[in-house]
């Protein structure tokens, strides 16, 4: 009964964040909605009413597009057939499928943060353990292998090539001082350049193609699905995504490696006076968030792609660090956070598809949500409810971290 | 001008910070208002500066009632504040410091009238004796004088009323009493002062009437001339509490920690620790006294092991630790309570439990080949809170919700929660109340009396002067002497840390 008081207390403003989000979104359907709006002067009842009507056609699709139509849900239930069956599920799938990576790089995001580091290179670090998985997968075409040693190969070697991706910047970091948001930022463009180098080698570009993709691997190697059903694409890197969450709260919280990283991210003097070394922690920090991030590549480009492009991560680490805040930086608020991104994101389209809403209102829906967490003040006045101070893990990723070697 | 503050309420969330709260102050008075942390000093004075609008009550300065709405309205009454920590822009000179904000205006432009500005400073620091240079750098100016331009800053600004906020904090013994001189030269003149403080000698010493609050209240009024620090701090405290925790003598055995010849540079690669000796033994007390900033710092990180030192030898139990890691020096059984508590000691956003296990997590009970034991962490977390009277709603509340007092007892609780050889304390009751002082000061002499040796670094002479066996007394980097903590008085202690015996020549 606590624990659950305890999660409503928690979710209280992250709910009430994406609410408020969702409501201002509605306003600007409607005041963005030209034509309706035209008619406001000679009949501004219908025109307000068409305005609304257009934020429950859009909402609706999106909520559709997210989670399921019921009505091909009913018929999937009146005549359960393969196709039917995944016509009614495929949007839920899809959720899923994008918040596979939304949650392993948000994980990726909070343990660093949680160490103290401002990790913004988690898109480096996925496209390059993403590489890494692509070099395996290709590289044991012929190999004979089953393909779940490939994957399995595959999988570590995203872990290592992402790990040394965040290992750089921590390394830096604890031995130059270098601020880990220039050198991670840095290493996102050198990550790119690196897989667009790859990718134009004639190794692993698809056969015939003049651009940087790289050949599909599904052949060979893949990540099993969980529904096999055509056009179900969720597979198990989306149990993998679960696995991981469980492990970094178990890292983080019950182990004495996760305590000293932690105690280093909140306050690397004391950790030192404490006999920790907080240089360690801010690379093994920085590794195991790059691992993540590498890892979330892996399953992404052997799973639900298929094949390497130069645009794979597009966006995802900078779309994990919001939501890795929106979660208070607590792996099972990720899941939480990361499900609910995957659903904007799946939603939206099919809203941007069926009322002509431009998909890019998620972007605003979303950065209004993270403002609205990062603000718990705004949130309180709005809604007159009484909320904590913000999370003290937000407030101590605030720029705390010395920037000396240490 | 006559202050009258008249039932002074002001509530916040859950505190009661101040209750129907009455002073009065007569023009060119000294008052002393005394109280612990969290007393209600600061807002009241708060309050009185125009920060806050008290929820009832009202303020009179000569018979007129008076509303302030903002920090400016207490100005153009008259009030001025010196705050603890100062508020002037390190690049300016002292005129631009001084003028900022009531700076005078000449010409069709209205610029900045320089001239006029250092004139009036001028004349102010002679009329009041405030010896202040205007045209040197703020950032060059020592604490001492960079306090008496804040006061100049408040004069200029033609302040009748004059509030002090734990004004001698960060000053030396010499400063102090330069300061006190000031302030009754200031009242001599007509000028009404509110002195604020916790140190009990300080408003004997200097105030004309004293006024303790105690948990928002006034809790009494002295006559300095007739009142006693051990009255005044069960005022203060609201029970008796032994200003100096008895202790039977001190019973020495053997050397535990010996520094030799010890040098150690400090961040800026200057030597800070140049050439000390010291031996402490098991079973006594050794404070070293001395001004902040004289190689204490240093030579306590190079005994921990924070930091690396550039010759000499130091041994904790007879083993060599010149080279040690923190841990190393941990594992031999020293406690460490750190200077900054709030910096070093703790971690503000983890909890109680949490902090309680800080240098001892990764030894049994508490985990075992990495895995906490979660159970054996809250048990002994619960012990230490309760053995030490640790004041908190739970042992997962965070440490930053706790009162200074309490954040430091946490500590404490820690570094005693194991058998310890040496116990170095930096600093161990800066800015802690009376009842905490006693409780701490207690818990070290029991730490003592049960076989460990005590290194207690100290700015504070009434702390060196309570608990000290012996007394080292240390001046730029060097330990200029030593006294038995029976011979130590003010007057030759006064005089060692302002570096009497070594005088100019090395000062440097």
């Amino acid at each position: 009964m606590r624990a659950l008081a305890g999660l409503a207390r928690r979710a209280l403003v992250p709910g009430l964040a994406v609410l408020t989000a969702l409501i201002l979104g509605a306003v600007v359907i409607i005041l963005t909605d030209f034509e309706n709006l035209a008619q406001i002067g000679s009949d501004p009842a219908g025109a307000l009413g068409a305005a609304v009507g257009g934020v429950f056609n859009g909402y609706g699709a999106m909520l559709t597009g997210a989670f399921g139509d019921p009505e091909r849900i009913r018929l999937a239930f009146e005549d359960p057939n393969d196709r039917t069956i995944a016509t009614a599920i495929r949007p839920i799938t899809e959720t899923l499928v994008a918040a596979t990576p939304l949650i392993f790089v948000g994980l990726a995001v909070a343990i660093s943060f949680r160490t103290g580091m401002f990790n913004i290179g988690g898109d480096g670090q996925l496209i390059v353990g993403a590489l890494g998985a692509t070099i395996v997968g290709v590289g044991l075409q012929t190999s004979g292998l089953p393909s779940l040693v490939i994957l399995a190969l595959a999988i570590a070697a995203a872990i290592l090539f992402g790990g040394f991706w965040g290992f750089i910047p921590g390394f830096l970091k604890a031995r130059t001082g270098a601020h880990e948001v220039i050198t991670t930022i840095m290493l996102n463009y050198i990550g790119a350049q690196v897989v667009l180098f790859a990718l134009l080698g004639p190794s692993l570009r698809a056969a015939g193609s003049s651009q940087p993709i790289s050949k599909n691997m599904s052949a060979w190697v893949d990540v099993p699905s969980i529904i096999s059903l055509p056009a179900i694409r969720l597979d198990y890197g989306f149990v993998a995504s679960l696995v991981m969450a469980a492990a970094v709260s178990w890292l983080l919280f019950r182990t004495t490696k996760g305590y000293e990283l932690r105690a280093a991210g909140f306050n690397p003097t004391a950790a030192r006076y404490a006999g920790m070394s907080a240089g360690g922690s801010m690379m093994l920090g920085m590794a195991l968030s790059g691992g993540l991030a590498g890892m979330g590549g892996g399953f992404l480009v052997i799973g639900a792609t298929g094949q390497l492009t130069n645009d794979l991560s597009g966006g995802i680490g900078f779309n994990a660090i919001a939501l890795a805040l929106l979660a208070g930086l607590r792996p099972s608020g990720v899941v939480a956070a990361g499900l609910l991104f995957g659903a904007l994101t799946t939603g939206g389209k099919v809203m941007g598809i069926q009322s002509g809403i431009p998909f890019d209102l998620l972007f605003f829906i979303m950065a209004m949500v993270i403002m609205f967490v990062a603000a718990p003040g705004l949130i309180r006045t709005i809604w007159r409810v009484k909320v904590a101070k913000p999370a003290p893990e937000i407030a101590s990723v605030a720029p705390t971290a010395p920037a000396e070697p240490v | 001008m006559r202050l009258e503050l008249r039932e002074i309420s002001k509530r916040f969330p859950g505190v009661l910070a101040n209750d129907k709260i009455s002073i009065s102050v007569d023009k060119g008075q000294v008052l002393g208002l005394l109280g612990e942390n969290g007393a209600g000093k600061t807002t009241l004075m708060n309050i009185l500066s125009g920060l806050y609008k008290p929820d009832s009550g009202e303020i009179v300065i000569d018979d007129q009632v008076r509303v302030f709405g903002d920090p400016h309205a207490a100005i153009a009454a008259g009030v001025g504040m010196v705050h603890q920590h100062f508020m002037l822009v390190p690049v300016f000179d002292v005129v631009e410091a001084v003028a900022l904000g009531a700076e005078p205006v000449s010409g069709p432009f209205r610029a900045f009238d320089r001239a006029a500005a250092r004139n009036r400073i001028v004349e102010l620091s002679e009329q009041y004796k405030l010896n202040v240079n205007p045209d040197a750098k703020i950032e060059n100016l020592p604490v001492g004088v960079r306090q008496r331009v804040e006061i100049l800053k408040a004069l200029y600004r033609k302040s009748d009323i004059l509030v002090l906020d734990e004004p001698s904090a960060v000053l030396t013994p010499s400063e102090t009493e330069e300061l006190f001189g000031i302030i009754r030269s200031l009242a001599a003149t007509g000028t009404t002062i509110i002195f604020i403080t916790h140190k009990l000698n300080e408003v004997i010493e200097v105030a004309d009437k004293i006024v303790v609050l105690r948990r928002g209240r006034v809790a009494g009024t002295a006559d300095p001339k007739t009142t006693t620090r051990q009255a005044l701090a069960n005022l203060m405290v609201g029970r008796d509490v032994e200003l100096i925790v008895p202790k039977g003598p001190a019973k020495p055995g053997e050397v535990v920690l010996g520094i030799k010849d010890l040098v150690v540079r400090d961040d800026r690669l200057e030597l800070a620790v140049q050439g000390v000796d010291l031996e402490v033994r098991a079973g006594e007390i050794l404070v070293i006294a001395g001004v902040q900033g004289n190689g204490q710092t240093e030579l306590v990180e190079a005994i921990t092991g924070l930091r690396t030192i550039d010759s000499g030898e130091i041994t904790i139990g007879g083993h060599h630790v010149e080279r040690a890691s923190p841990r190393q020096v941990s594992d031999l059984g020293v406690a460490h309570i750190p200077e900054d508590r709030g910096r070093d000691g703790l971690i503000a956003f983890m909890t109680v439990a949490e902090n309680y296990i800080l240098d001892t997590y990764h030894r049994e009970p508490y985990s075992r080949r990495g895995i906490f034991n979660l159970k054996a962490v809250s048990e002994r977390a619960t012990q230490g809170v309760k053995d030490f009277d640790i004041r908190t709603p739970s042992i997962q509340t965070l440490a930053t919700a706790l009162s200074g007092g309490n954040q430091q007892k946490v500590v404490v609780a820690r570094e005693f929660s194991v058998p310890v050889q040496l116990v170095i304390a930096a600093q161990p009751t800066r800015g802690l109340d009376v009842g905490s002082i006693e409780y701490i000061h207690r818990r070290i002499v029991e730490q003592r009396d049960a076989g460990a040796a005590i290194v207690i670094v100290s700015t504070e002479l009434d702390e060196v002067l309570a608990v000290g066996d012996r007394i080292a007394v240390m001046y730029d980097g060097r330990i200029v002497g030593i006294l038995a903590g029976d011979d130590a008085t003010l007057e030759n202690l006064g005089l060692l840390m302002g570096g009497a015996i070594f005088g100019e020549g090395t000062a440097a």
